[in-house]
């Protein structure tokens, strides 16, 4: 099921917001369009992210999509965890899945991204 | 990642011994033959080849190869990569003695029966594509579109025109297409296709202006259809000032029937080892010659074959064409595969190709009506060499994929088609026979076709569990992904 | 039709089956405007007369001459046993193993073939093969700016002009830039990369260098200082390039000793004929760091699903057909017939095997430089060299014909390997293989020692 507490892109990334600083991650629709998921590229701390710029590439076995910023910022953190075992993505998107932790530059930006319904409206439709 | 379970044949390092095979093949050289070299550029550790008799690597090799599909052992309806038998007479032409043992730099007046063929090779070509002038020199076809969509780069700076920053392709097309323009410096933009799967003239229109440097089209396209709006669409590339590129992929739907350049495309490129017969090697080598009208000519890779007023041949002097672009690769081609090329063509002539074409077109016409009834045939109208065919309606019904359609017909002697290309079709199969496929295999692999349907609706976990025969099963993709084991260790196990 | 199965009777049995009266039905979707009516080519010949035609222009090819030509493509003894497996038709009619269930022989051999190289190279990752050592090292530069996200090369004038000439093809298109680096004129270094202009290229602020590129042994066969070269290049976060040539590896320090992050090179040598250029075998390989840049097809072992050792193209997500206009590379092929050759080669050879060819190769290449030098012709650069050099002979260009008149293919002159370069007008290119007789060096050199005896009377 689609988490409520989090909020989500038309590209299919999830953010989870506490305070001034977000986790990102893919959600379960897009891990499962991906399939096998083999590798990550995420960028390292220190860099700041525009909003819906591209801020990484994740690759299945088939498959390659690029990731957009839900929201811009500084990175705090890659999830390291994701080069030994890049299948968590598979089998916990919205958990031990996560991608990224940024510093929000600006919280309001998080008013433009879609809530849980808006998503799964949108994923039904696809 | 380790070593995992039995091996189908061990791997030459497995079967090497010390010692063993230990040479016959050459005298000895003599103990201080490397005492000249300083030992710092020395090697200090020996390489950990393989030791193996030749009895044993021959069985290692026999028995691998009966591990493969091949043209050789059955059909191999591979969409837009045109399988057609491989004649045996072109690989006694390639090792004639004459022409492999010719070094590429060797001067012109030693080289003349190979300077010869390549230069009547150059000329056949331009005929059957309707262009001007031909070069010989890519590697692929991969490499052919790269050489053309540089020389369109070329052609636009030569007039001053820098703003010409994209190039267009049909959302079905090959991906070697975008890769191409992003090697070239160009941006893609793909335009999606019109719904009975040609060119959208409209789509074109809109994206057609003064930033066009060229389209990229498949004609036949990636769908098998000929491209009917193809005259409009060049008119329309012309007119915005921008070049058109046709991949020649498909050209074995058409040879006699339609010249790229003659109908207005500006360059094109050519796949010998799918329309003209020079074998697949399991992935390579192959050539892509490339053809362009006149305006495009002095832009060809350097050097161009030429004949002399006196009926000598031979090879382009460096600098002596300075619009040319320079060099794609080494030398001056894949001239053993270009040999086989030319035999190929020698042996048709312009009826017998023609002929290929339309026993071509015939065979692939007749197997998409022989499955019409259990897969979903997309575009109705009569293909080409190459046709689509979908297995969305098994999937809906039963949860059979187009993947398992493929596996089972492992099961049942048959190469599976190309599937899931192109992307424009959902559960596609691109399915093309060739010419050379006798009527019973065709009505055989329909049969199959037929039979796995019916199983898809009674047994679907048969289907999806295919193949049950193969000398494997399905294999772990991800986990050769996200450990990759790409050369053998000496190390064992854990 | 030569190679078709219908008969008349088999295309009527489809006809019918479609409905149409002839095939001109299906062409019908081809605008009259650009129907064609036919080609205008020669009538088809039949088996014996094609062969009768083909074996005509082969002869027409010289073969005859004492060869002792290089500059890239060697020409070696080749085992049978290689040919005659090449012909294994479930070997080279096959197509790319997209389907591993039945393609486990190409996937393996593939996956020996990167191993061997592997060794060969001491580098962890070897690609499935690209074109040819040109495109090969042109990608392997293309490589360093990915990876370092630079846009200059810096090659020296030690890698083959055709090699260079290529990357300028490839680098116009992806719009970066490369410099040559100069050889030193004089000195026991001659003819090799000149390290301080190297070093002087690496510190300019303006040029942030992504890759250095330097051949061993280098076009002119002598061998270069690789490990100073790396050494320069890593201290300027610039990657390390050395392009090889394979069968040296089997006595010469390996890119892995010497600090390359890449290597690229000619595959020919290990079992190919010369065949007036291709097709070959581009080298390419990297340490792991780099495998995702690495460009063309990797083969990685697995298992299948029932625990079985299995083959399969790998780390697909970086080719053309899923990354379309983000792939590095948009190489479909490799040349993996051409790779299949080598790994017979090197397995049929052995490592002792290898280690002979290269060594009577130097062996007989002492020899002819001895021979030559008596002969009137010495070598042009002092510094060591491994089964190649070049020397001095007077109107070099000139002296290369007469030879050849007198059945000697005396290597190439160096003005026309590189003819930018108008030093070089006096110098011949040569070289030695285990395939090179005593008796054929004899003859060069007596040749050569009458050529040079006429010279003052020929006038050009």
């Amino acid at each position: 099921m689609i988490p409520a507490d989090l909020r989500y892109t038309k590209d299919h990334e999830w953010v989870r917001v506490d305070g001034d600083v977000a986790t990102i991650g893919i959600t379960r629709h897009a891990a499962d369009q991906l399939g096998d998921i083999v590798f990550v590229e995420l960028p390292a701390a220190g860099r700041t992210l525009e909003q819906f710029a591209t801020f990484g590439v994740v690759e299945s076995v088939k498959a390659v999509s690029d990731l957009f910023a839900p929201l811009g910022g500084e990175v705090v953190e890659a999830n390291g965890a994701l080069a030994a075992a890049p299948e968590v993505v598979n089998s916990d998107p919205y958990g031990a899945g996560w991608m990224l932790r940024i510093r929000l530059a600006d919280a309001a930006q998080v008013d433009a991204l879609l809530d849980a319904a808006a998503y799964e409206a949108l994923v039904a439709e696809a | 990642m380790s070593v995992t379970g039995n091996p189908l044949q061990p791997t030459l390092f497995e079967l090497s011994r010390p010692g063993r095979g230990a040479g016959t093949r050459l005298p000895a050289p003599p103990a201080d033959a490397l005492e000249r070299l300083p030992a710092a550029a020395r090697r200090a550790v020996p390489p950990a080849l393989p030791e193996l008799n030749e009895a044993t690597l021959v069985r290692h090799y026999v028995n691998l190869s009966h591990l493969n599909w091949s043209v050789d052992t059955g059909f191999y309806p591979l969409g837009s990569c045109t399988m057609k038998y491989n004649p045996k007479v072109n690989e006694w032409a390639a090792r004639l003695p004459g022409f492999a043992a010719l070094h590429p730099l060797a001067p012109d007046e030693t080289a003349q029966g190979t300077l010869e063929l390549l230069w009547r090779l150059e000329q056949d070509l331009a005929e059957i594509s309707g262009m001007a002038a031909v070069t010989l020199q890519p590697a692929a076809g991969a490499q052919g579109e790269l050489t053309g969509i540089l020389m369109v780069r070329a052609y636009h700076r030569s007039r001053g025109d820098a703003a010409r920053t994209d190039v267009l392709v049909p959302d079905s097309a090959h991906g070697t297409n975008p890769a191409t323009a992003s090697m070239a410096g160009f941006r893609t933009v793909n335009i999606p296709s019109a719904p009975d799967g040609g060119v959208d003239l409209d789509g074109f229109r809109a994206a057609l202006g003064s930033t066009t440097a060229a389209v990229m089209i498949t004609n036949p396209s990636t769908l098998g259809l000929f491209e009917t709006r193809v005259v409009e669409l060049l008119e329309m590339v012309h007119a915005a000032g921008a070049l058109a590129y046709m991949d020649g992929a498909n050209l074995n739907a058409m040879l006699g029937h339609f010249k790229p350049g003659a109908a207005g495309f500006d360059v094109m490129h050519f796949n010998v080892h799918k329309t003209f017969s020079t074998p697949h090697g399991g992935g390579g080598p192959g050539a892509g010659p490339v053809g362009v009208r006149s305006h495009l000519a002095p832009f060809l890779p350097e050097p161009l074959v030429l004949r002399e007023p006196d009926g000598t041949f031979r090879l382009e002097r460096a600098g002596e064409r300075p619009a040319s672009i320079g060099r794609m690769r080494s030398f001056v081609g894949n001239v053993g595969i270009l040999v086989r090329a030319y035999a190929y063509i020698r042996a048709h002539g312009g009826d017998g190709l023609r002929e290929v074409s339309e026993d071509a077109v015939l065979a692939a016409n007749y197997l998409k009506h022989r499955l019409a009834g259990a897969y979903e045939i997309p575009y109705e109208r009569p293909c080409m060499h190459e046709f689509v065919a979908s297995s969305a309606g098994l999937k809906a019904a039963t949860g059979v994929r187009t993947l398992d359609v493929a596996k089972r017909l492992i099961d049942k002697g048959f190469h599976p088609p190309t599937i899931y290309f192109p992307l424009t079709v959902e559960e596609a199969m691109l399915i093309e026979p060739t010419e050379t496929e006798s009527l019973e295999t065709l009505d055989a692999f329909a049969d199959a076709m037929l039979e796995i349907a019916r199983e898809a609706h009674e047994d679907p976990e048969l289907v999806q569990g295919a193949p049950h025969t193969a000398p494997v099963r399905r294999l772990d993709e991800a986990t050769a992904a996200r450990q990759p084991n790409l050369r053998w260790r000496a190390e064992s196990p854990e | 039709m030569a190679y078709g199965p219908h008969t008349a009777g088999e295309r009527g049995r489809m006809l019918e089956a479609l409905g149409i009266a002839s095939v001109d039905a299906l062409f019908e979707a081809i605008p009259p405007a650009v129907r064609a009516t036919g080609l205008d080519l020669a009538p088809a010949l039949t088996e014996l007369e094609l062969m009768e035609h083909l074996g005509g222009l082969a002869g027409r090819n010289r073969t005859d001459l004492a060869s002792f030509l290089g500059a890239g493509v060697y020409r070696h003894h080749l085992p049978p046993v290689v040919d005659q497996l090449l012909l294994r038709g479930e070997l080279y009619t096959a197509y790319t193993p997209y389907q591993p269930e039945i393609s486990q022989g190409t996937l393996q051999t593939i996956y020996e073939y990167q191993s061997l190289l592997a060794e060969l190279t001491g580098m962890d990752v070897v690609s499935a093969s690209h074109y040819d050592g040109a495109a090969a090292t042109a990608e392997a530069a293309l490589m360093t700016c990915r990876a370092t996200r630079r846009e200059h090369v810096l090659v020296s004038r030690s890698v083959h002009p055709h090699y260079r000439e290529t990357f300028e093809t490839y680098f116009a298109g992806a719009n970066l830039t490369f410099a040559e680096i100069p050889l030193l004129a004089g000195g026991p270094g001659a003819g090799t990369t000149d390290l301080a202009a190297l070093e002087r290229m690496l510190a300019d602020p303006k040029q942030a260098v992504a890759g250095v590129v330097a051949a061993q042994p280098s076009v002119l066969g002598l061998l270069e200082p690789m490990e100073e070269i790396g050494r320069l290049a890593h201290a300027a976060g610039a990657l390390f390039v050395a392009v090889v040539e394979p069968v040296g590896l089997a006595v010469l320090a390996p890119p892995a000793a010497y600090g390359a992050d890449i290597a690229a090179g000619e595959g020919q040598p290990l079992g190919m004929p010369p065949q007036y250029g291709g097709p070959y075998l581009g080298i390419v390989a990297c340490r792991e760091a780099l495998i995702r840049q690495i460009p063309g097809r990797l083969i990685g072992m697995t298992a299948d699903l029932e625990g079985k050792r299995a083959y399969v193209m790998t780390l697909r997500a970086r080719e053309q057909d899923i990354r379309r206009e983000r792939a590095a590379s948009n190489i479909c092929t490799n040349q993996a017939l051409c790779a299949l050759a080598a790994s017979i080669y090197v397995a049929a050879l052995g490592p002792g095997g290898l280690h002979d060819v290269a060594a009577t190769g130097a062996a007989r290449a002492a020899e002819l430089e001895a021979a030559l030098a008596t002969a009137g012709a010495p070598r042009l650069y002092p510094g060591p060299y491994l089964n190649e050099f070049a020397v001095r002979v007077p109107d070099a260009v000139a002296t290369h014909r007469r030879l050849l008149a007198r059945g000697i293919l005396a290597g190439i002159p160096l003005a026309e390997l590189e003819p930018r370069d108008p030093s070089l007008a006096e110098g011949l290119l040569v070289c030695a293989t285990e395939v090179t007789t005593t008796a054929e060096i004899e003859r060069f050199a007596a040749a050569l020692a009458a050529e040079l005896a006429r010279a003052p009377e020929a006038v050009r």
